[in-house]
């Protein structure tokens, strides 16, 4: 009520700047690996596998330094591939969240139906997203339209399953309360239910956010205009001698974007949390 | 033992509960008590005794097996603000600060008030238990103490005819339980109000309540001995033991605990 005292507070702690001792494990154990890099490609030849600095040159102009550039059609900078990408995702797990929330809530609140419909859950959930891919071409006769449903199919389980895992696990101390100060069924959702679930939502999201991730990459490449998936299969198809740089570097771009995203549904996972995780 | 004129009426309750693997588990036989307005009672005897079901039936989260509680001469069918809880782990809700919990509590019991009156009844409860200054903290950010003076204001602020803790001071060190018994014990006393007490320290029991209630062993629990404390309040947890009776009265409640400890023992050899 007064803001004195904000949850922020506590998890504000004194941080060093990053003294070379800091960063010391980071720069040995990172430098190790790419120099392992470069002599595995030394010893196969560059045009096999290229190596770190293979890869800086080759990619360098236009993929590093014009991250946006577009010359028309599919032939776009990595960044606008990337936002290709992270609008279907968006799109997809948006719709996932929305709808998974929404399913779990049901499914955890009523035990009947948590029951019956938890043996579709469970077969479901474990269908790899690319499985999803020839049903829903079929359906939607749009690869754009497709590849926005796998991701909303393939990030949808783990956010029904946690937000019913969250309802049904609320600690009986909690739901104690409510009944000896007989809270109305509103104000307990509002009060108890929906503050208890948010953190096992949150865990849901971020697993599905990290699926939806991988899913868009696969099925781009299978089907699709434009994307960071997109980009990899046609570097892989063009076989040009800079396309295994341009698919290195297409990954790595994949790998930091994932993590990014990981984050910042962490992140916002612990600000609308507050005490409760 | 069926005076009328009690607040509260335990009436031959049996509780059993079923086992996982099959059969029942008799946790508490044939219990009788009666309980008078403004009496601070204590429920005494060893882990595993049935002292916290006997709590939990009487603020209604269980209904018994057989027989029955009354309270003001009508059943006790569900649990209700006017048998408040304050639970054995405190039961603070996370997400709310110390204010914030309390004002659920009071918000929800009485949504006729004025929001002027609720938070003043809010703040004036936070301050009886001392903690204005930490009334913007999440429990988090709290002692043990502190957590279980939160939820004492929290169950004082809606005014209950009867409180029940479950082992309310089992968690603290033995300054800050001491400090807290003794503020208990004034607000009790001041307010008049009806208290029943789990707890398994005999000082405790002794420094706080009117009577002694000492369960036997479970299986089948039963009241095993009822101690009146006579000792004259209003009490002083450093001078009631001072009291020439003091440890006339301690020693026959250690004495019932280390004949129950016996039988337990006894029961576990010749099984």
């Amino acid at each position: 009520m007064t803001p004195t005292a904000s949850p922020g507070r506590r998890s504000r702690r004194r941080r060093p700047l990053p003294a070379l001792p800091q960063i010391l494990p980071y720069l040995l154990c990172i430098g190790s690996f790419l120099l392992a890099w470069q002599l595995l490609s030394v010893a196969l030849g560059a045009a096999r596998l290229p190596g770190p600095i293979n890869v800086l040159i080759d990619t360098w102009d236009p993929y590093i330094s014009q991250p946006f550039f577009d010359d028309g059609g599919t032939s776009k900078g990595l960044g606008w591939q990337i936002l290709i990408s992270l609008q279907r995702v968006a799109v997809g797990y948006g719709l996932a969240a929305v709808v998974g929330v929404s399913i779990g809530g049901l499914l955890g609140l009523n035990r009947f139906a948590g029951k019956g419909f938890d043996p579709i859950v469970q077969v479901l959930r474990t269908v790899p997203p690319l499985a999803w891919f020839p049903i829903s071409l079929m359906v939607f006769q749009d690869a754009n339209t497709s590849a926005v449903f796998v991701i909303f199919i393939t990030a949808i389980w783990p956010i029904i399953i946690n937000t019913a895992v969250g309802i049904q696990e609320i600690p009986q101390d909690y739901t104690n309360v409510a009944r000896v100060l007989r809270l109305s069924k509103r104000a307990y959702i509002t009060n108890i239910v929906i503050p208890a679930t948010v953190p096992y939502v949150f865990t849901g999201l971020r697993i599905a956010v990290g699926l939806a991730w991988l899913a868009i990459v696969a099925a781009e490449m299978l089907k699709a205009d434009g994307g960071i998936g997109y980009f990899i299969w046609d570097a892989y198809n063009a076989g040009g001698d800079a396309s295994s740089s341009q698919i290195i570097l297409a990954i790595v771009y994949v790998g930091i974007v994932g993590l990014l995203l990981d984050r910042l549904v962490a992140w916002v996972g612990r600000k609308v949390s507050k005490g409760a995780a | 033992m069926t005076t009328p004129a009690g607040l509260i009426t335990v009436d031959a309750v049996t509780q059993v509960f079923p086992l996982d693997g099959g059969g029942n588990y008799v946790a508490l036989k044939g219990i009788d008590l009666d309980i008078a307005e403004g009496e601070f009672v204590s429920l005494i005897g060893h882990s595993g005794c049935g002292k916290s079901t006997l709590l939990n039936l009487l603020a209604g989260l269980d209904q018994a097996s057989e027989g029955g509680i009354l309270m003001n001469g009508r059943q006790v069918t569900d649990p209700g603000p006017e048998r408040m809880v304050v639970f054995q782990n405190y039961s603070l809700l996370p997400w709310l600060t110390v204010r914030q919990n309390i004002a659920l509590a009071v918000n929800t019991v009485y949504p006729q008030r004025t929001i002027q009156e609720r938070r003043e009844i809010v703040e004036h409860n936070i301050q009886t238990v001392n903690l204005t200054a930490a009334a913007s903290k999440f429990p988090a950010e709290l002692s043990g103490g502190m957590k279980q003076r939160v939820a004492i204001a929290r169950a004082l602020a809606i005014r209950p005819k009867l409180l029940l803790l479950d082992e309310p001071f089992g968690a603290l060190d033995a300054l800050t339980r001491g400090n807290l018994q003794q503020q208990l014990m004034q607000i009790c006393q001041e307010s008049g109000l009806t208290t029943v007490m789990v707890t398994h320290d005999v000082d405790e029991a002794l420094l706080l309540s009117d009577r002694v209630v000492c369960l036997s062993n479970g299986p089948a629990a039963g009241i095993g001995h009822i101690l009146n404390v006579p000792l004259p309040r209003p009490r002083d947890r450093l001078t009631v033991m001072d009291h020439p009776d003091y440890y006339g009265l301690r020693g026959e409640l250690i004495h019932f605990l280390q004949e129950q400890r016996r039988l337990k023992q006894f029961v576990a050899i010749n099984r």
